[in-house]
């Protein structure tokens, strides 16, 4: 897995996501929407989010920007229905440590996910696969969710 | 004379190394050329034989050093066309030339209700000292706008210039459109209502042969890195009669006359402007760089870079690309902003890069003229002496494995 080529990178997880995005659009009703974009290249990610007490009851997003950003916001908003807010949280931290390189990654809590550890190969994108991810945080935190890390 | 790319790669040693197993094919210039072997050859001997500070020491050494540095003063001069090397200031760069004006003669002269004009392809080192003057003074900044084909509204000038405008700031050459403005029309027009104009030849004095006395400009700014030399020493040109009335920039040693332990008097221009121990071994680069290119001459960089942009346009618009700036040669530079429907420029831009490609992606410092655009960010393809049609085919070839992948 980790060792995708780029070409399988793309083929095997990006594209699907960037093609068929899930979750794409409004939530209605939300409880907070938050807007990020990664200036440096104008990518953009718009992120609603529905809590149910301590659960995430919903998360969608909407966004521009290349396939590897919205990408990986799509795959987020596949991953983060109807968990824990804790879950998500602990989860957004362990992908930004993954993409930091400061942890492998454990393949059997991450799923899917994984793959996106195959952009650590190319250090410009990871900023791009990011951003719906620190989005996420700075969301919850806003919400008075986040948990301090 | 036309030039001969082949012998030209050949000067360039990183044009030998591979690029993720493939041939290197550097189409980035814009953002920063590579370096000839006689550069990097000029700077080893510099530090092997000449190495000392400049205008300090008394001895042998000191004044090679100093004879140095002072010699690619001279080129730099002749290769603008500036009377004196006395109009020649060394910075780090064209960001720093500029905001060297910003802190010098921009204070002094520019005032509450004072306005500056640029326009709306100006490259953020363009725009930014002069919103931050304005936001220190009560100046008026505006802009001159463009038209859909990526060229300046001339026929708007004299409803933009007033007799409150002070400055004109403006690029010789886009970064991103690759237009190539007619400066010398608007030194005419900024002079005749009193006010100064700073051209960017950032983009430029790689490029094109200019004279800046027949542009007319009172200041102009460009970077040694982008034209075959070292990156860390740029130039501010500046008419001699200004430099002389302009405060000085930066205080410390070499720009001072005498000092005493409460005040002090400056020294000569250029060296008024130039406190601290300069980047001696980069301008004596820098000087190198222009020899280099004089020898190529600036006229036979011209029409090379006019047939491979040619060559490149038919190219990338044929594969159905939106393409940004001038479709005329004539008309623009070496440098193609563009984007393909299928295919974000950061996913272009890593893609091609398997292949050994370097192409630049993004808002290209010009964020305001991307949201006149339209798009937040575009591919760019910039060629310099050493681009040949081979690389453009290497371009199209690789830009089409990309769209294969998204179709
Ligand atoms: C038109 C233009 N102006 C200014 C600059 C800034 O040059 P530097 O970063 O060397 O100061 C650039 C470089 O990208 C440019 O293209």
């Amino acid at each position: 897995m980790v060792h995708l080529s780029l070409e399988d990178l793309y083929k095997e997880v990006i594209l699907d996501h960037y093609r068929s995005p899930r979750h794409k659009g409004r939530l209605d009703p939300h409880d907070i929407v938050l807007e990020r974009n990664n200036p440096l290249c104008g990518d953009e990610i718009e992120l609603f989010l529905k809590f149910d007490g301590d659960q995430l009851a919903g998360l969608s997003f909407d966004g521009k920007g290349c396939s590897i950003s919205q990408a990986s916001a799509s795959m987020m908003a596949e991953r983060l229905q109807g968990i824990a807010i804790k879950d998500a949280t602990d989860l957004a931290g362990g992908i930004r440590k993954m993409m930091a390189g400061e942890e492998e990654g454990d393949a059997d809590e991450l799923g899917d996910l994984i793959a996106l550890k195959g952009v650590v190969k190319y250090p410009v994108r990871i900023k791009c696969a990011m951003l719906g991810w620190t989005t996420l945080l700075e969301a919850l935190d806003e919400a008075g969710k986040g948990t301090p890390s | 004379m036309s030039l001969d790319v082949q012998r030209i790669k050949k000067d360039f040693p990183i044009l030998e190394t591979l690029a993720n197993g493939k041939r290197l094919v550097y189409l980035d210039s814009a953002v920063t050329s590579q370096k000839p072997r006689a550069v990097i050859d000029r700077m080893v001997r510099f530090y092997e034989e000449e190495n000392a500070n400049v205008h300090r020491g008394i001895y042998e050494l000191g004044e090679k050093a100093t004879a140095a540095y002072e010699g690619a003063r001279d080129s730099v001069a002749r290769f603008i066309g500036a009377r004196s090397s006395r109009s020649i200031v060394f910075t780090r760069g064209t960001t720093e030339s500029i905001n060297l004006v910003r802190f010098t003669w921009a204070r002094a002269n520019i005032h509450e209700g004072d306005e500056i004009l640029v326009t709306e392809m100006e490259h953020h080192s363009n725009l930014i000292p002069w919103q931050m003057l304005v936001t220190e003074t009560g100046a008026v900044l505006k802009h001159l706008p463009i038209d859909d084909d990526g060229k300046l509204r001339i026929d708007l000038l004299g409803e933009y210039l007033t007799d409150k405008t002070k400055l004109v700031g403006m690029n010789l050459m886009s970064n991103v459109l690759g237009t190539i403005n007619p400066v010398r029309t608007v030194a005419d027009a900024a002079h005749a209502v009193g006010a100064r104009i700073l051209v960017d030849a950032a983009q430029a004095a790689p490029h094109l042969a200019f004279d800046v006395n027949e542009l007319d400009c009172d200041f102009l700014a460009f970077s040694g890195h982008k034209m075959c030399g070292p990156t860390g020493v740029g130039i501010l040109y500046g008419r001699e009669d200004l430099l002389e009335e302009m405060p000085p920039f930066q205080g410390g040693g070499e720009m001072i006359r005498e000092v005493w332990a409460d005040h002090a008097t400056w020294a000569e221009v250029p060296q008024k402007f130039e406190a601290g121990t300069p980047n001696v071994a980069q301008a004596v680069g820098l000087g190198a760089a222009i020899e280099y290119l004089e020898e190529i001459g600036m006229d036979a960089v011209r029409e090379h870079e006019m047939q491979i942009t040619k060559y490149a346009l038919d190219r990338i618009s044929s594969m159905g690309a939106t393409i940004y700036g001038p479709k005329d040669v004539h008309e623009r530079g070496g440098v193609i902003a563009f984007n393909l429907d299928e295919v974000h420029p950061h996913d272009m831009a890593t893609i091609v890069d398997q292949e050994g490609l370097c192409i630049r992606a993004g808002h290209h410092c010009a964020q305001p003229l991307m949201r006149k655009l339209g798009v937040p960010a575009t591919a760019r393809a910039s060629f310099y002496i050493y681009n040949t049609e081979e690389d453009v085919d290497a371009l199209i070839d690789a830009l089409e494995k990309s769209k294969g992948w998204f179709i």
